[in-house]
């Protein structure tokens, strides 16, 4: 996914999420391995109650790297 | 120019908008027989609906004894009087038709034993005009608002209606008064599409991020609302903007309420509980808008905290880990992912925060756009239709309840379908467009595109949600207010030295957002100086100078047009303080208080 149209899926019903989201990509997305841009990606993809579980609940992924990503946008590990 | 050539689309109807008004519209005229299709800047079920947990207000008195006049009665009381008693009456008579409708459609309400659905008290929501408590609320289970739009989405495309995503609407194409279509960009190729209609439905939702801490999602950008005024059309009542005081500062993410009902407080930059000044029995306690405007107070006073003194401080720490783990649970949490703030330790930096617009694009209990001309004031505008947030109808007045906004979409998304269903055959013939349709669009996308000033647009972004939150938020005065209009007229101008990098037409997200900048400029503009005409105080407008109701002048809504250089012009309408029907009383006018 190119930068601006990744930018625009950070675009969520929910504020709590766009700003989570539009901050790890800032700040994090360009430096990552592939294997966790692809996570992100994926995670971009669900829908916005689950991706509030996740990300504001911390309810756990099962998918290692999703874990691993969602713990950075998080806060809970650094980046 | 090639690159700018339209792609053309007739349709029945145009939707613009996918959030919970605009899909309840969509899926209505589809089901109707209508070709509708509808244009939306963000995938349907991302749209900020998804945000409403609390439930949806309906008088089904399935919990105990209701009744949809205790319902009226208790929005008007919300309203303070400036709601329009027959589309009042209105929502209220078919709120229990519509939230049965939305559960035979697939929404999973939450039930009770007997399988009825659950419904749960709500703040202001009474019984018997105002002496018990009602259980109105229906809710599925803290997910309503995405099960509404998942519902509705899955309806819609039953019926075929046609979603065009992720195309960011422009402009109206407007001809003799009457609108004809819509213009929009593909934002995946940056082609223009020009959509012609015998109906334009507007549910762009509100515009809370024209103000520096708002609940909205970033996407909440008046996008309708300026379409609006772009056509010379007038929006109503646009100083009404109702605010939570406490969203963590930067962020906008709420702290409920049920912090400070569990011990919390308040603290300047002094490090002093100011809140037993300004209400010595309730304090961290009194209501809403007392402790936002107090909190305000303080920052504007000088005696905020942080580097620019521009919030304040929110402790649990003397609570204790337990009581905190036990009885706000996910508090900590979002403190921790938003503020980075441990609650056992440290305050959380807060600040009154922008939630709702009462106010929007004036409009009929059918749904048909108004305007005012002459002595008419009721002129409906030929093809033209709002729903949702980016309607003023005016069910919420001055001030809306909570759990009556999803009820506002749905009825009225419904109504809207219904009316055209009423008044027009699906298939009719379409005029062609004005030879020049959307050449304005044009224009100013190419002149925005190109834009190589020295501003960035994030930089008058902030610059603008400052002015307002600073002078159009919960305190109002003549001087805070009139300063604050001189102030954005500067940010106005100053929009004119804007420069964008990308000069792409391909997923240019500088350039959208740099055509939202121009639509909350737009509101803002009829934010504040519809704030600083208003001489009264009524539901969310609190003007310090002007602390009473005053209904001999000021029973009416404001009308605001904004011209190219951001001119304002005000009129007026009158409140309906009528019924649609017989079947119950007008409720007059008295004191609001609870």
């Amino acid at each position: 996914m190119q930068g601006a149209r990744l930018r625009w899926q950070c675009r969520r019903g929910m504020r709590e999420l766009d700003v989570l989201l539009v901050a790890w990509l800032d700040r994090h997305y360009a430096d990552a391995p592939d294997a966790q841009k692809a996570a992100f990606h994926a995670l971009l993809e669900l829908p916005d109650p689950e991706l509030a579980g996740y990300l504001l609940r911390g309810v756990p992924a099962a998918d290692p790297l999703a874990a691993a990503v969602i713990a950075q946008i998080r806060g809970d590990a650094p980046a | 120019m090639s690159e700018y050539d339209f792609i053309d689309h007739s349709h029945d109807v145009v939707v613009v908008g996918a959030g919970g008004a605009g899909l309840r519209a969509t899926f209505g005229l589809a089901e109707a027989g209508f070709d509708t299709a509808c244009v939306t800047k963000v995938f349907p079920t991302r749209s900020h609906t998804v945000a409403a947990q609390g439930g949806i207000s309906a008088a089904l008195g399935n919990m105990g004894e209701d009744d949809w006049r205790w319902h009226m009665y208790d929005t008007i009381k919300g309203a303070d009087w400036l709601g329009d008693q027959d589309a009042i009456e209105y929502m209220c008579k078919e709120a229990p038709d519509a939230v049965i409708e939305l559960e035979h459609y697939g929404v999973p309400f939450s039930r009770t034993e007997d399988g009825r659905i659950y419904q749960r008290p709500f703040g202001g929501m009474t019984t018997h005009y105002g002496e018990g408590t009602a259980q109105r609320t229906c809710a599925a289970a803290d997910r309503t608002g995405h099960a509404m739009l998942h519902t509705l989405y899955q309806q819609s495309l039953k019926h075929e209606a046609e979603f065009f995503i992720e195309y960011f609407a422009v402009d109206l194409i407007m001809e003799d008064g009457a609108c004809r279509g819509v213009v929009a960009i593909d934002l995946a190729t940056g082609r223009l599409h020009r959509f012609r209609a015998h109906q334009v439905i507007l549910a762009t939702g509100g515009y809370g991020r024209a103000y520096f801490s708002c609940t909205s999602a970033h996407t909440c950008t008046g996008d309708g609302n300026a379409m609006v005024l772009r056509a010379g059309l007038p929006l109503q009542d646009m100083e009404f903007v109702q605010f939570h005081p406490t969203g963590i500062y930067g962020a906008g993410c709420l702290i409920t309420e049920g912090v400070r009902g569990e011990g919390g407080y308040l603290t300047n930059g002094d490090g002093e509980r100011f809140m037993e000044r300004y209400a010595p029995n309730a304090k961290d306690l009194a209501s809403r808008d007392v402790v936002s405007r107090s909190m305000t107070i303080e920052i504007r006073e000088g005696r905020g905290v942080g580097s620019e003194k521009d919030h304040i401080h929110l402790h649990l720490e003397h609570l204790g880990p337990e009581v905190i783990h036990e009885r706000l649970p996910g508090i900590a949490e979002t403190a921790r992912i938003f503020a980075n703030v441990d609650v056992t330790r440290d305050p959380i930096p807060v600040l009154p925060t922008v939630h709702y617009n009462m106010g929007g694009i004036p409009a009929n209990y059918k749904g048909e756009v108004v305007t005012k001309r002459g002595e008419n004031a009721e002129l409906v505008v030929p093809g033209l239709m709002a729903v949702g947030e980016a309607a003023c109808v005016s069910v919420h007045g001055a001030n809306r309840l909570g759990s009556n906004s999803l009820l506002d979409l749905v009825v009225f998304g419904r109504a809207a379908a219904k009316h055209c269903a009423e008044t027009m055959s699906p298939g009719s013939r379409h005029k062609p467009l004005p030879a020049d349709a959307g050449r304005d669009s044009v224009a100013r996308l190419d002149r925005l595109r190109n834009a190589d000033g020295d501003r960035p647009t994030a930089d008058i972004r902030l610059e603008m949600q400052k002015v307002m939150q600073n002078h159009a938020a919960v305190f109002r005065t003549s001087d805070t207010l009139a300063e604050g209009v001189e102030k954005l007229r500067d940010t106005w101008k100053s929009f004119e030295r804007v420069g964008i990098a990308d000069r792409s037409l391909v997923w240019n997200t500088d350039l959208v957002e740099t055509l939202e900048l121009e639509n909350l400029l737009l509101n803002a503009m009829a934010t504040i100086e519809s704030a600083a005409n208003r001489k009264e105080s009524r539901g969310a407008h609190a003007h310090e100078d002007y602390p009473e109701r005053d209904d001999l002048h000021w029973m009416k809504h404001t009308l605001a047009w904004v011209d190219d250089g951001g001119a304002v012009t005000l009129d007026y309408r009158p409140v309906h303080e009528q019924t649609l029907t017989d079947e119950v009383e007008a409720v007059p006018p008295k004191a609001r208080t609870y």
